[in-house]
């Protein structure tokens, strides 16, 4: 939104803008999301991905349902195909920056303390304590958390929520903004769907399009090694277009409509 | 808690459109918010005074702008209101929509207090 020309002023909303006040005062109309400042630095850290050609991926779920894990199968199938760099969102521990550097793969951990989201000055700051030259991919896995991040522009391109399905099915009905922010919606331990009488992944698909997503929906395990190959062919479609896109100056933002990121503060 | 920090970011806005008009205080603050906001609204009234305190906005009136969810469809043209989990076409049906409204978290309009030497 734009402050400077007044495009931000239109007839629907006009009215709020000047409205009559008592003498002595002035009513100044803003029309200015909340998170304007998060939403500037998000851009800045996109214009640093876009120019090395970085594919940017945010990872949001609840805690527990298998973010880690499908990286480590994701970046042990790519190894010799693209480099990955990953940060860690936790509240505490290095755990899952370990377990990424055991893969061989370059991770810095992010320990946000008590706020329970990343936001674009904390992925900035990480990004200062890495190598991104030659990287190709870089995964952002965020705090687990099925509320709050999905508010937060960091830059990324592509958001991606995994739904595990020892969760409920009804979960996207449940966190309608966390799931309408979705690129892709990954129903993962799909291996485990045998022994659970009571998920069904068409119903998970049909919560997410009465959200008015069109996003892929993918059922994979990342332990037991199914569905990955969707997956991973997905990923590099995605690469590829990231590649078309900058080689013609242009970028992407994740799927969140109009204000949806500016739902936060910046400064949690 | 993300209230609290939601305030904050409030508090600094107001703060920098105060200066922007060489008021002396902030008497009322419209912010405009829709259920997908995500953030409720009788908390961020909760959280506002204590990110407000001692700022130039402490006595300010908050008042909120309730959004309702409206989605246009794509299919139909339609637009209509929606429940924020079922946000298909009220007239045929169609998950193919875009949110024209609720999903907004805004600050809309600030009612500043001049000070007399600058007053009109």
């Amino acid at each position: 939104m734009c402050d400077t020309c007044g495009c931000n002023l239109t007839p629907g909303n006009k009215h709020l803008a000047f409205k009559p006040v008592a003498k002595g005062a002035t009513a100044v109309s803003v029309l200015k999301g909340l998170l304007q400042k998060n939403d500037d630095q998000a851009g800045h850290n996109r214009e640093h991905f876009d120019k090395r050609g970085i594919l940017a991926i945010n990872l949001m779920s609840s805690p527990g349902s298998g973010k880690t894990a499908l990286l480590e199968a994701t970046l042990t199938a790519l190894k010799d195909e693209f480099t990955c760099a990953v940060i860690e969102g936790d509240l505490e521990t290095e755990n899952d920056a370990e377990r990424i550097r055991a893969k061989g793969v370059q991770a810095h951990q992010i320990v946000t303390g008590t706020a329970c989201h990343l936001d674009a000055h904390l992925v900035h700051d990480a990004l200062h304590h890495m190598r991104l030259d030659g990287v190709d991919i870089l995964f952002i896995e965020n705090v687990g958390n099925l509320v709050c991040p999905a508010s937060f522009d960091l830059g990324q391109h592509l958001n991606i929520t995994l739904l595990s399905v020892t969760e409920g099915d009804d979960k996207p009905a449940k966190y309608p903004v966390m799931f309408r922010a979705a690129d892709a919606m990954l129903l993962t331990k799909t291996d485990l769907l045998a022994v659970l009488d009571d998920f069904d992944p068409d119903k998970a698909e049909a919560h997410l399009r009465n959200l008015a997503n069109p996003a892929p929906v993918m059922r994979l395990s990342a332990r037991k090694a199914l569905g990955m190959d969707a997956w991973l062919t997905w990923l590099r479609e995605q690469l590829a277009a990231q590649r078309a896109r900058v080689a013609i100056g242009q970028s992407r933002r994740p799927a969140i409509q109009s204000d949806g990121m500016k739902y936060h503060s910046v400064t949690a | 808690m993300h209230e609290l920090a939601v305030a904050q970011a409030l508090v600094e806005q107001v703060d920098a459109v105060i200066d922007q008009h060489g008021a002396t205080l902030a008497r009322l603050i419209r912010v405009r918010i829709g259920p997908l906001a995500g953030v409720v609204p009788e908390l961020l009234a909760t959280a506002f005074p204590l990110a407000a305190a001692g700022s130039r906005m402490e006595h300010a009136e908050l008042e909120f702008t309730h959004a309702p969810i409206r989605v246009r469809c794509q299919t139909c043209g339609a637009e209509t209101e929606a429940a924020m989990n079922r946000l298909i076409c009220g007239a045929c049906g169609d998950w193919h929509t875009q949110i024209i409204s609720g999903d907004e978290l805004l600050l809309e309009s600030v009612e500043l207090e001049t000070s007399p030497t600058l007053a009109p």
